[in-house]
């Protein structure tokens, strides 16, 4: 036992307060527990004494040394994509009276994280021209999985059609999501150039389909261009229109809204937040001002309203389709989300505003095509995909990619992402400078 | 007297416009192709969004931060959320993390795998069980996906069990997992004295009993002390235990799920591990289990070799509940803590936390309208629960009242209306991060509104007055012609349009 510790201000109380209580000892405490499963042993797995924090920061500083020194952020995307953070986020994160917050069950004394989530889903909701938008989810795969779910309750069908050009790691999620209520992913294929083919969704659409499911840009980085035909083939079969969009995208590519999505889904990530080995991110999900989707929705939504003096004020709304509630009829299990990954959103969005995020996206486009020239003009490497696209590209190479991956590296720079023996997925953006692209290109090519 | 900051802060649609851009776009000499685009993808308008510029931005969440509160202003005792303090020291942990994408070549991430495999190793020591996966994040995923796995595995074993039962104490989150995974829900009730009632168990379990979900400490605070008749009763069916760890603090150390017979265990970090809750999320989490059920963890889960950490897929996995590796940024906070404690550390958190319980408990008898939920005399745990039942007849003011009042003192509410068998309940967790003089304060401010809950009701009821906005409209928020997610509804609303549910 302890007699010590910065985090516990109690230990030196111990006896006063057993003496309140009227116990003889802290075993007291725990005589309810039936002694022969107690665990009495040392934990191996941790240091027996605490670490001071300086000890912790060595220990740290050491392991960061293991990990590999890069001289340029890395090529990859594919779901999580290296974008600048703004020192602004850092700053307001790190203001604890949000960070070390609840959910705001007690609005009276929350208003401040209230505005700024009812803030971040105006924000989502004019960037995808949507009319809700929830206040997070764990993730683009969650959020889609989710959106599956809702149609499969708003039609009661039991298919969903989602093509081979969405995040594979996405559908993984999915996959698992919703294997509970046996709803079957019915995959259609895409043509040479990246594109979805109508005439084969067309073909496995039926009166069971509950869904379409559509990313933009797609996961090979190309921009999707039969969007509307593959929707007006939904609406034929009163199938609900799910579409997944790259937030940042939005600032050059047309949005959800214009294209009638009743559900679109997304991530936050791109929006200010350092990719953090895969997490947190921040699932996003916005619909059309509909009963029957605004109904379903999962997890928690702000609104506005008003406090008993009439002033301005923020609440959690339409609770009663949650879990604390409605249990196991709830429309999802979903309870501790990503709310301090919003806010960090919001404020991203309000820095860059639509003209900010319309600069950034041109920006990105134009990078990313610049590094795709230079790269497909090498000798022997080749697009592997024909088809516009946005931050991220596919290239073809004449020998296994693992090759160039490990020349790469050897140079302190990281490629893209293997997808075949000599295919990799080059991601693209702001945070690759012109003389990095030029770098990495040449050291392609030696 | 504390009084809560108030801004009459505008939305940032109302101060901001779409032409103004506050963060500088770095811009490259490269060709600008974006503009000769002809495709129907492409946007022909512009983003109608506001921006702000820099200072404008950071005074309007500065001034929102301060009609804001968490742990770090004030004690938050909300029962079962296990608001502990989120020692500054974690953010070590972040700095490993921050700048890496996770489909980097393992052998480029040694440093921040090797820091996973630990946590994972911890957990599984902390638990007593075979094997943890990370990749789960938040406690409610780590709740669905022990249930898949639960189902999965009776599908491999060509068993149909289509039930899983709940305890009628049971967090919200346990039949919603449940019912996701597509199980019929059965409720389990207590008996008097608030544990789960084994008559019931026994009686209830059936042949379709895929498995029983339970925490312990139970949400009345009380240690399940049948917990080992229990198991027996579950798995002679052929049932698996499922453990919520959501109240794990009050016997982290002191006894483990794994030793009492449970057969799955999911631990939320963000309550016991001290990751912060940023208003709401991210959490972090962790899913652990035993013999045959650690071929359907989540994938992945890490694995050492030759002194490196490989990347696994689990033989039989349920899939994935998460993208990667599950909410790494906050997997090393909770690192950093546990290193900060150390195994001494560990159990001293349940002693304190308890001890906290159940001195907070001595000094609220006697006060009138409060009742001990059930009435007796056991020890509670990490948590305890009063009913203002009588408070309510007597007096006309509700647990809510009471809640809102607690604020005024400038300490947040405890969770009220759960667990449901105890009518106007108060659920009270005070963890260990509480110096005694919090505690003496949470006392003495529960115990005058009590005094004035008796002589001036009304103004219990008109609560609170020193929050930064006074008590909420809820009917307005959510009127169909009134509700108003976004600015983009308010505005179609001004033009006119027709927008209600």
């Amino acid at each position: 036992m302890l007699d010590f510790h910065p985090w516990m201000p109690n230990l030196s109380k111990i006896n006063e307060m057993l003496k309140v209580i009227g116990l003889a000892n802290t075993e007291e405490l725990f005589s309810d527990i039936p002694p022969y499963v107690k665990f009495v042993n040392s934990f191996t797995s941790l240091p027996q004494e605490p670490l001071s924090e300086y000890e912790i920061q060595n220990l740290i500083d050491n392991r960061k040394e293991k990990n590999a020194k890069l001289i340029m952020p890395p090529f990859l995307g594919g779901g999580i994509y290296p974008h600048y953070t703004p020192k602004v986020i850092k700053e307001i994160l790190g203001r604890q009276e949000f960070y070390t917050s609840y959910t705001p069950y007690q609005p009276e004394m929350s208003q401040g994280i209230l505005q700024a989530l009812f803030e971040y889903q105006s924000l989502i909701a004019d960037l995808f021209e949507m009319d809700v938008v929830t206040s997070s989810h764990y993730e683009w795969g969650t959020a889609l999985a989710e959106a599956l779910l809702m149609a499969y309750r708003i039609t009661g069908r039991k298919t969903v059609i989602v093509p081979k050009s969405v995040n594979p790691r996405h559908l993984k999620v999915v996959k698992t999501w919703i294997s509970g209520k046996g709803i079957r992913v019915i995959e259609a294929d895409i043509d040479r150039s990246g594109q979805l083919i109508l005439e084969d969704i067309e073909k496995k659409m039926s009166q069971d389909t509950a869904a379409i499911y559509i990313q933009q840009p797609n996961f090979f980085g190309v921009i999707e261009e039969n969007i509307d035909y593959v929707f007006e083939l939904a609406e034929k079969y009163n199938a609900l229109k799910i579409i997944g969009v790259s937030p940042v995208s939005l600032g050059l590519l047309r949005s959800p809204g214009e294209y009638g999505a009743d559900i679109a889904v997304s991530d936050g990530q791109e929006l200010g937040i350092p990719m953090n080995f895969g997490g947190p991110l921040n699932g996003i999900i916005a619909t059309r001002w509909e009963q029957k989707l605004i109904k379903q929705l999962p997890g928690r939504i702000v609104g506005l309203t008003k406090d008993v003096e009439n002033n301005r004020a923020f609440t959690l709304i339409l609770q009663t389709r949650e879990q604390f509630i409605r249990r196991e009829k709830a429309t999802s299990n979903i309870t501790t989300n990503e709310a301090l990954i919003a806010l960090a959103n919001a404020v991203y969005l309000s820095l860059l505003g639509g003209k900010g995020i319309s600069e950034l996206a041109r920006e990105i486009y134009n990078r990313a095509h610049y590094a795709f020239k230079g790269l497909t003009e090498i000798r022997g490497i080749e697009p592997y995909l024909e088809s516009d696209f946005f931050e991220e590209f596919t290239i073809l190479f004449n020998t296994d990619y693992d090759e160039i991956h490990k020349k790469l590296l050897k140079n302190g720079i990281h490629g893209g992402l293997q997808l075949k023996d000599n295919v990799a997925l080059f991601c693209v953006t702001e945070v690759h400078l012109k003389s990095m692209i030029d770098y990495m290109i040449r050291k392609v090519a030696e | 007297m504390w009084k809560q900051a108030r801004w009459e802060e505008p939305l940032i649609h109302e101060i901001g416009d779409t032409r103004t851009n506050g963060f500088l776009i770095s811009k490259e000499d490269v060709p600008d192709v974006a503009s000769n685009v002809k495709s129907r993808a492409f946007k022909r308008t512009v983003v109608n969004m506001p921006g702000l510029h820099e200072i404008e931005v950071v005074r309007h969440f500065i001034r929102l931060s301060q009609m804001n509160f968490g742990v770090d202003n004030g004690i938050m005792p909300l029962g079962s959320c296990t608001m502990k303090y989120n020692p500054k020291a974690e953010v070590i942990g972040q700095e490993l993390v921050e700048t890496f994408h996770p489909s980097q070549d393992p052998s480029t991430v040694q440093g921040i795998l090797e820091t996973l495999y630990e946590l994972q190793t911890i957990f599984e020591e902390l638990t007593g069980m075979d094997r943890c996966s990370l990749a789960v994040p938040a406690g409610s995923s780590g709740e669905l996906a022990g249930v898949l796995m639960i189902k999965k595995l009776n599908i491999d074993n060509g068993i149909n069990k289509d039930e899983i039962l709940v305890a009628d104490t049971a967090h919200g989150t346990n039949p919603a997992s449940a019912s996701m995974a597509g199980f019929k829900v059965i409720y389990v009730k207590s008996n008097e004295e608030g544990l789960l009632d084994l008559n019931i168990l026994k009686n209830i379990v059936s042949d379709k009993t895929a498995g029983l979900m339970l925490t312990n400490p139970n949400t009345l605070g009380l240690f399940e002390q049948n917990i080992l008749e229990i198991s027996k009763v579950v798995h002679e069916k052929g049932g698996k235990l499922y453990y919520d760890g959501a109240n794990l603090n009050g016997i982290l150390g002191i006894v483990r799920p794994g030793d009492m017979g449970f057969d799955i265990v999911h631990l939320n970090l963000h309550k016991t591990f001290a990751v912060p809750h940023g208003g709401g999320g991210p959490g972090a989490a962790a899913v652990c289990a035993k013999n045959e059920l650690t071929d359907y963890l989540p994938s992945p889960v890490l694995i050492k070799q030759d002194n490196r950490i490989l990347i696994k897929e689990p033989e039989k996995t349920i899939g994935k509940m998460s993208s990667y590796f599950g909410n790494v940024g906050n997997l090393v906070r909770a690192y950093v803590y546990l290193l900060g404690l150390g195994g001494e550390g560990v159990r001293s958190v349940a002693i304190m936390s308890t001890l906290a319980t159940n001195y907070l408990i001595t000094k609220l008898k006697g006060v009138e309208g409060l009742t001990l939920f059930p009435n007796n005399s056991r020890i509670r745990k990490h948590e305890v629960v009063f009913s203002a039942k009588n408070a309510k007849d007597s007096y006309g003011v509700s647990a809510e009242d009471i809640a809102k009042s607690i604020l005024d003192y400038g300490i947040y509410a405890p969770t009220i209306y759960f667990p449901q068998l105890a009518e106007e309940a108060i659920m009270i967790e005070p963890t260990e991060g509480e110096p005694l003089y919090a505690l003496e304060l949470l006392a003495e401010a529960l115990r005058k509104i009590m005094e004035t809950a008796r002589k001036e009701p009304e103004k219990i009821r008109m609560s609170p007055y020193n929050t930064s906005v006074r008590r909420i409209d809820n009917v307005y928020a959510n009127k169909p012609t009134t509700i108003t997610p976004t600015y983009r509804v308010l505005k179609r609303r001004e033009r006119g349009e027709n927008v209600t549910l």
